[in-house]
């Protein structure tokens, strides 16, 4: 086969993933950021190309507001994670007889097998004053009265943890797997103890899992709906919760279309910040 | 062989069903989650022998928009917020209606409201079901004295109890009123004011929830107090809560009102029409005012005669005339009003 007989081939096979991709994600991109920069005169849709939205996200502190709590919640929740995934991860990996390893994952992504919707309510109710954290805490006596948890940030982070956990155990397992026992023998070798042995071999060679799944928890979590709906109780608000509203009655699709440009923007730097480690064909 | 044939009368049978159902009108519907419920849709469908496609939206602005980006025709019948008729016929959504054909004598006087659903003269809607944002409470709970004024439901007494309803057209209505300010009156000097009140009842919160989130918050005894609340909240829970009930404060409450119209450009008119004309006549008003999403007051006084004696109850039907004359229709703001109201709205929020 000659080169441009295998050009023409290798375009075939890509077009459509790029025509996908064009269609699905670089035109609607386009869009929006075009709709961005178009105003709202009354109720009435004005493409005159001005960075008003934009201006306005630094005026109104609201808006301000909801781009300072979803950064908080989300480098919460994503902390959080990888606090409680990578022993999890450990565990499965190094402690869990290799036979059983695969029931082991399968139990520790169980809860994606329910509806996020579903799973988000039943949090809401195991957090609530009558139910069961409360009702355990009271019959344990560590509490006289209920003390309020759902509707709450700490509702929000807890549904959140709940789920990339999950996550982020797939990524560092698929890291900790690939490592050579080898690595560790020969670092015990030199004289190094357990802790330094994780610190100075371990952990630096499974950075790549942890930041992947950190990256996809960022940009799941960051961009996510649904549980600080159910689960905050509007006590504050997140930037998707506040392009909801700008689109439910007003259907102000400019200012809604600027702050889903800023939340990308945001997404981007995480990308930046995390390219020095992200693999995504771990996954 | 045997198998063959059972093979064969299958196809034959499921072809048959799918030329059927091809056959069958179709009617394309945009409504509230109320028009959803089978018991109210399905009598019409075997009456007409017509399938009824329904899609549930939330937010006139959501709604607008997907008509907007629809082809003539992909729509018939639209359901929309009583006050944003103006805004469908605005956009050139809505058809007129020949109201003539419609049993609007038979309606509630209050909630005709032909001023809400007509432009220039000309009519595209009628109600069809009406309720009030007041506020749902759990009787077991509170002092039901202090559910009869505003000012104490979301005073310090009820803090951390109280859940407000997650619209800001209805709450900022309820703050109005306990403010002295008409619903139909306020204009951007009020803002300050209602917000304070906002700020008050937000202090006092323990959440801000929609329809489900607020239901299950009275539910599990997370709150006490639904601000906001109505017989649409509560009523569907009746039958196994009596202790989450209503009430209209005395200084009153916000109504809403929901209406019923033809899409401009729709393909089935006709058929529209008769779906509206079962919607509003007392059997559809009886379905729809107890679908199982939520419940509401039918337009149609002749429902009563449809609805239980216990449903009735439910819906406080002999307490209309009292509850009618003691409530506003939330506030209809133009688009700049609206857009000051929202952003307060969110600031009380991020509070």
């Amino acid at each position: 086969m000659n080169h441009a007989k295998q050009r023409i081939m290798g375009w075939g096979f890509v077009a459509p993933a790029l025509l996908w991709t064009m269609a699905f994600f670089v035109l609607p991109f386009v869009v929006m950021g075009a709709m961005s920069l178009a105003t709202m005169k009354g109720r009435t849709l004005i493409w005159d190309l001005s960075l008003a939205n934009y201006l306005e996200l630094a005026e109104k502190a609201y808006l301000w507001r909801a781009i300072v709590v979803s950064l908080e919640i989300t480098l919460t929740v994503t902390l959080v994670s990888i606090i409680l995934a990578y022993p999890l991860a450990w565990i499965i990996a190094f402690r869990v007889p290799k036979h059983w390893q695969r029931l082991a994952l399968l139990l520790s992504i169980l809860p994606f097998w329910t509806s996020y919707v579903v799973r988000s309510y039943a949090w809401l109710l195991v957090l609530a004053r009558e139910g069961m954290v409360n009702n355990t805490l009271i019959s344990l006596g560590l509490i006289g009265d209920p003390i309020t948890i759902a509707n709450t940030r700490f509702a929000t982070v807890t549904g959140f943890v709940h789920f990339f956990v999950m996550l982020l155990t797939l990524t560092i397992y698929a890291n900790l797997v690939q490592l050579s026992p080898n690595y560790r023998r020969a670092a015990m070798d030199l004289g190094a103890n357990a802790l330094q042995t994780f610190r100075h071999v371990i952990l630096p060679l499974t950075l790549p899992g942890v930041v992947t799944g950190a990256f996809l928890t960022f940009v799941l979590c960051i961009g996510d709906y649904v549980t600080p709906q159910i689960l905050g109780g509007n006590t504050e608000l997140t930037v998707p919760q506040v392009i909801m509203v700008q689109l439910g009655r007003r259907a102000d699709f400019p200012l809604a279309s600027a702050l889903a440009i800023v939340l990308m923007g945001i997404v981007s730097l995480a990308y930046i910040a995390s390219a020095r480690w992200l693999k995504l064909d771990r996954l | 062989m045997k198998c063959m044939r059972k093979i064969l009368l299958s196809t034959i049978s499921m072809v048959a069903v799918a030329s059927n159902a091809a056959a069958k009108d179709e009617l394309n519907a945009l409504v509230w989650c109320d028009h959803t419920d089978p018991a109210l849709i399905e009598p019409f469908e075997t009456e007409h022998n017509v399938k009824v496609n329904l899609r549930e939206y939330e937010g006139t602005g959501a709604a607008l928009a997907l008509l907007e980006q629809s082809r003539p025709g992909d729509w018939d019948v639209l359901v929309i917020d009583g006050i944003d008729v103006f805004r469908a016929v605005e956009a050139g959504i809505l058809a007129p209606l020949a109201v003539d054909e419609l049993p609007t004598a038979d309606f509630f006087p209050e909630v005709v409201m032909a001023e809400n659903n007509s432009v220039d003269g000309v009519t595209y809607a009628v109600t069809e079901k009406f309720g009030y944002n007041t506020v749902s409470y759990n009787s077991s709970k509170v002092d039901q004295s202090d559910m009869e004024d505003l000012s104490t439901i979301w005073s310090d007494k009820y803090n951390g109890r109280i859940s407000i309803y997650d619209y800001y057209l209805p709450v900022m209505g309820l703050a109005a009123i306990a403010e002295g300010i008409p619903t139909a009156k306020i204009g951007s000097s009020d803002l300050d004011q209602i917000g304070d009140v906002l700020s008050i009842m937000r202090s006092n919160a323990a959440s801000v929830a929609g329809v489900v989130a607020a239901q299950t918050a009275l539910a599990t005894g997370e709150v006490d107090i639904v601000v906001g609340g109505g017989e649409w909240l509560t009523a569907v829970l009746a039958g196994e809560r009596p202790e989450l009930t209503w009430t209209i404060p005395k200084e009153g409450a916000v109504r809403w009102a929901q209406s019923i119209g033809v899409v401009e450009g729709s393909k089935n008119s006709d058929l529209a029409m008769k779906f509206i004309n079962y919607i509003v006549s007392p059997e559809g008003q009886a379905r729809l005012a107890t679908s199982s999403c939520f419940w509401g007051m039918p337009a149609n006084a002749k429902a009563g005669d449809i609805l239980t004696d216990d449903q009735k109850a439910v819906l406080r039907w002999n307490q209309q005339p009292d509850y009618l004359a003691l409530t506003q229709l939330y506030p209809a703001p133009d688009a700049d009003l609206d857009a000051e109201m929202q952003d307060l709205w969110l600031e009380t929020l991020q509070q």
